[in-house]
């Protein structure tokens, strides 16, 4: 019995979901109830694994057993990076059930559906990172899509809800086609699924089939992780309801496919990571933090700044992928998970306090009106920009390092995108907490109730504290993880530049609140950077609407046209043709057995007259 | 106990014909009767067998346990969820459907090639009279053209199959399989080959012989869709896997000369066809043609079995599961569908709207019928198709130097291993993305979004409407978590 104590991390919130779903559809208080119960106590039994007081072995099953070939396994691999990881996962979790009860309050929707949806998402999400195998990482990264599309739609009466939802699973399913390809790739080149026994085996593997399999389990992480050029579903993602944001969109499944890059690097060894496959990822990586980042300087709803600004931190941890820093990688994903969690359900709950007021102009003076959310709100910021001292610093400084070991593009792409966060993340501290309030909503907005607070400030904490070495060594997920400490040197001098001009920056253009509107907007470029580049209309126009549409008009004419009209229908047209002519042949009319004789006799004639 | 499995139905119709019994409750203590029979026979198998015999039915070949849970299952189904405009047509649906179900029954028990044949035939004309008499659209031109076409397809699987069991001298499938253990081979393989994928891929909708399935699916009764896109239509692809498991290894002698024509064919199915679907807007239609486009996969699984020299024991699994899942899923489909019609009037996509809020019940059923047939893990299709897709390449030995029959030089010079039926697999994964395009494009017209005019006609589902669909809803969730129980069935 003890030995299978990791299989609860999946089927307690499976087993939650279904009785949610099926039995308590119409009594949300239980529903919520359950849900962060159970959310919790798999908090609690990660703390008892990482502590040493459970037992973490666990028997593997057979799936789908074969005789000959290949079996389909579910196992549990619960090493230091895993359990870790599952800390993030599971203490986030709890905070954002525990923060729901607040946000969802009131709300007219189907709670339990809501809870539910939560609960799926908590299976799904162990299932990739407890995953011992390529299989059940893919079981799982198709479960947080569907939880992802469940929750996005919540309120999916609501069109932009709606679409949002659809455009997030398709996005996906278009990344997982890689991904598949990769998995089968896997399959012939290495000949196991499993990640214990990969190790050893990239040696005996020609190059181009590494790259070329690396590559295409990297397109799983880059629709599920919303990397340039399938990051489109993030932004609209942002439809779902706040705390999912922080939870999904922002703090764990997006950093799914760093996890899994990682996973792949760690078990089958570095030299499987090819060099020209780590140049695609790195370069990814990078114009994803950099195109995400001037995308979020033109932004005017606070969750899409935030958005823009995952998309962006999500390129710095791919690129750290690609420059085979996986520690770095992982070290971002750890830190960021907390104080993007603490900002967005920061956003949530100004959003809450502001009668679902989202755009910063309608803001304003929050800083009088909910000191503590600010304040806390402020924390996130900080660590995000990197302030040294908070836990962004240690982070980001450590992939600028390796950056700057490896590849002076990654490192300046990486400095500048440093530079346009702290712009774009103060713009949004000046706007909505300086000044004068600009709309209704920010006048009568307070500070909200505690079951909101409570994880704010828990949340806090945790973005100055977890960067330094002595809490870092611990809980960063990664195996044998030693904070490297810093060194006063081009990495440290750049970030820093960076830091100071992005906030002079900000200031000079934002003052200090007073602008009612946005002294940047009203160019080209701002329109194109609102626009998101057009690359949203670019899917929309050209891909959907144009080729695809086409595509499909076109062979669906010829299907029913060609195939079925002309084919088949004159196939038995034909015939029946061809029998109505027997028929008259050998019908009763004298006229037709003439015809029919004198074209004979014509025959027998010709062939008589020219062939003797 | 077997031969029950088929007279109660046949009883049962005849009851209804003649005797004038009600349709559906007769039908409902028909299937409920054969279900738990079919369960009974299948858990617990019957180890005497007798002299072969015209009708020796078995369940010793290796797909019958699974078909025959699947047209018990579907067969349950449809007769609980049976709805018929008048008491006469209840009437006339049910024993369709009852005859329909008999026929597929006898067809995957029967040792004997022709009364698997025979059987099958049974099972077909029903669907044509009710395609004629009670068919949505143009259901006359319709009902020819199926009728026709299956009747056509038939003719050349016959020859096929009385061409292989004159060379192979018996006319029984577990005798052939002792002669091919003793080494007989029949003397014309290539022909018998070409003309039983041609028969049975006819109907079994592989494309470009796919233009009856989906306009048929479209207008047939509910009952009769769901058993036959459900049910019946597997019979051909449990032909193809019966015979090459039959051969065994020197299935390749009959099939592997057809090899590149089948995997065009199915990337017809796969790409095609799911472009097709994308363009589709009304819900039969669309259905109709996701059920031809995933015979694709199906099709995949089986080049994938007759492509490697070692039996491919993964592929055959996961072909099994696959065509029990896609049978549930497409039944479940179907059966919403009709529900959908008689709350909403419509089965265009742009009148509805917003049906999830009235009925949040249907929105989460056929959102599971739904995920379930694009592949959503937990859910039956998903073990099927990743195992289909995994067989392809376990062993295609990567990275090996030669590329000398791989028509694709470009790629194939690039990885060596990468034959045709590679390439197959991946390109048919592209299925994987156009089925979530026009699955996810009509679930969120039809249940998401404001309420439409159509959908607020909608009142409420019957407590058996429901109770019909959670049947199949509850065994795709059952094989999905647990595909182990159908790989069981397939050991024996």
């Amino acid at each position: 019995m003890t030995a299978n104590l990791p299989w609860l991390f999946l089927l307690l919130p499976l087993s939650i979901a279904a009785i949610n779903w099926f039995f308590f559809s119409k009594k949300p208080g239980m529903a919520a109830a359950l849900s962060t119960v159970s959310a919790l106590s798999t908090l609690a039994l990660c703390i008892g694994m990482l502590m040493g007081c459970c037992p973490t072995e666990s028997v593997s099953y057979n799936w789908l057993p074969m005789f000959n070939g290949i079996s389909l396994n579910v196992g549990i691999l619960a090493d230091d990076m895993a359990l870790r990881m599952m800390l993030v996962v599971t203490s986030i979790g709890s905070l954002v059930h525990i923060f729901s009860l607040g946000y969802m309050k009131g709300d007219t929707s189907n709670l339990s559906r809501y809870f539910a949806g939560l609960s799926i998402f908590m299976f799904s999400m162990s299932c990739i990172v407890l995953s011992s195998n390529l299989a059940m990482t893919f079981i799982g990264w198709e479960m947080v899509g569907l939880s992802s599309y469940l929750l996005i739609g919540h309120w999916f009466n609501k069109d932009s809800a709606a679409e949002a939802a659809k455009k997030a699973f398709i996005t996906n399913r278009v990344g997982d086609f890689g991904f598949l390809i990769g998995i089968v790739l896997v399959v012939s080149a290495f000949g196991t699924l499993e990640f214990a026994e990969m190790s050893g085996r990239a040696a005996g593997i020609a190059p181009a089939i590494l790259t070329t399999t690396i590559i295409c389990l990297f397109c799983g992480a880059v629709g599920k992780s919303a990397q340039f050029p399938l990051h489109v579903w993030l932004p609209d993602a942002m439809e779902g309801p706040t705390p999912v944001s922080a939870l999904i969109h922002a703090a764990t499944m997006v950093a799914a496919g760093v996890y899994m890059l990682v996973r792949l690097q760690v078990s089958m060894g570095a030299e499987a990571f090819t060099p020209t496959a780590c140049q695609v990822i790195s370069i990814i990586g990078a114009i994803t933090a950099l195109l995400a980042a001037l995308m979020a300087t033109q932004q005017d709803d606070i969750k899409r700044v935030l958005a823009y600004s995952t998309l962006s931190q999500l390129g710095y941890m791919v690129m750290a992928v690609g420059l085979m820093a996986g520690e770095a990688a992982m070290f971002h994903l750890y830190t960021h998970a907390w104080f993007k969690a603490l900002l967005f359900l920061g956003a949530g709950a100004i959003i809450v306090a502001c009668h679902h007021e989202q755009d910063i102009w309608k803001m304003g003076n929050l800083k009088k009106r909910m000191p503590i959310t600010v304040s806390c709100f402020c924390i996130g910021t900080l660590a995000l920009i990197a302030m040294p001292g908070f836990a962004g610093f240690f982070s980001k400084e450590s992939i600028l390092m390796a950056a700057w070991d490896k590849s002076p593009f990654c490192f300046w792409i990486g400095a500048s995108v440093a530079a346009l966060t702290t712009f774009y993340m103060l713009r949004v501290c000046i706007i909505a907490f300086l000044g004068k309030e600009r709309g209704h909503g920010a006048e009568h907005a307070k500070d909200v109730s505690p079951s909101m607070l409570i994880p704010l400030i828990l949340l806090s904490i945790m973005a100055v504290i977890s960067g330094y070495g002595i809490v870092a060594n611990q809980l960063v997920p990664f195996n044998g993880f030693e904070a490297g400490g810093f060194h006063i040197g081009v990495p440290f001098y750049a970030g820093t530049a960076a830091l100071i001009l992005g906030a002079i920056a900000a200031f000079a253009i934002y003052g200090f609140g007073g602008k009612q509107k946005d002294p940047l907007a009203g160019n080209c470029i701002s329109k194109a950077l609102r626009n998101r580049l057009y690359i949203d209309a670019f899917y929309d126009k050209v891909l959907i609407g144009g080729i695809q549409y086409v595509i499909s008009e076109v062979i669906d004419f010829i299907d029913g046209f060609l195939i079925r009209g002309i084919i088949v229908q004159g196939f038995a047209y034909g015939v029946s043709s061809f029998g109505k002519l027997l028929c008259w042949m050998q019908g009763s009319s004298l006229r037709a057995y003439g015809i029919v004789m004198a074209l004979g006799a014509i025959i027998v004639i010709f062939i008589m007259a020219f062939t003797f | 106990m077997l031969l029950w499995i088929i007279l109660i139905p046949a009883i049962a119709s005849a009851l209804i014909g003649l005797c004038k019994f009600p349709g559906r409750p007769t039908a409902i203590a028909s299937a409920t009767l054969s279900l738990l029979l079919s369960l009974a026979a299948i858990c617990c198998p019957a180890g005497a067998s007798s002299e072969p015999s015209m009708l020796q039915f078995t369940l010793d070949l290796p797909l019958s346990r699974v078909m025959l849970l699947l047209t018990a299952l579907v067969t349950f189904a449809a007769a609980l969820g049976l709805r018929a405009p008048s008491p006469e047509a209840a009437r006339s649906w049910a024993i369709s459907m009852l005859l329909i179900s008999c026929g597929a029954a006898g067809a995957f028990m029967s040792d004997s090639i022709i009364a698997f044949y025979g059987f099958h035939e049974l099972a077909l004309i029903p669907t044509f009279i009710m395609i004629g008499l009670y068919g949505r659209g143009d259901r006359r031109s319709i009902a020819w053209t199926a009728t026709i076409y299956l009747g056509a397809a038939s003719m050349i699987l016959l020859a096929g199959i009385v061409l292989l069991c004159h060379q192979m001298g018996t006319y029984s499938f577990s005798e052939m399989k002792l002669a091919v253990a003793a080494g007989t081979m029949p003397s014309s393989p290539v022909l018998i080959g070409g003309l039983l994928l041609l028969g049975f891929g006819t109907l079994v909708s592989l494309f470009p012989f796919h233009s009856w399935a989906a306009p048929a699916y479209a207008s047939a009764p509910t009952p009769v869709a769901m058993l036959h896109a459900g049910v019946l239509k597997k019979f051909g692809l449990y032909g193809l896997f019966t015979i090459a498991y039959i051969f065994g290894d020197s299935c390749t002698e009959l099939f592997m000369p057809w090899n590149k024509w089948l995997l065009l064919c199915l990337l017809g199915n796969v790409l095609w066809v799911g472009y097709v679907t994308i363009n589709k807007n009304r819900l039969d239609t669309m259905l109709g043609n996701s059920s031809v486009m995933h015979m694709g996969f199906l099709f995949l699984g089986f080049a994938a079995y007759i492509n490697f020299s070692a039996v491919n024991e993964l592929a055959f699994v996961g072909a099994a599961i696959l065509m029990l899942a896609h049978g549930l899923s497409i039944a479940l489909l179907f059966l919403l569908c009709g529900q959908i019609e008689s709350q909403t009037k419509t089965l265009e996509l742009d009148s509805m709207g917003g049906l999830g809020s009235k009925l949040p019940k249907l929105g989460f059923l056929f959102g599971l019928a739904g995920f379930a047939s694009i592949g959503l893990p937990l859910l039956a299709n998903f073990p099927g198709e990743l195992s289909i897709f995994l067989s392809c390449f376990q062993g295609a030995e990567m990275g090996a130097s030669s590329c000398s029959a791989c028509p694709f030089s470009w790629l194939g010079c690039l990885f060596g291993g990468v034959g045709p039926l590679q390439i197959a697999a991946i390109c048919s994964m592209w299925g994987l993305v156009i089925g979530a395009i026009y699955m996810l494009r009509a679930y969120r017209r039809i249940f998401m979004g404001e309420v439409q005019k159509a959908s607020s006609r909608a009142t409420t589902l019957s407590c058996l409407d429901i109770s019909s669909a959670i049947i199949l809803a509850a065994a795709l969730l059952l094989f999905g978590l647990c595909p182990w129980i159908i790989s069981n069935l397939i050991a024996g």
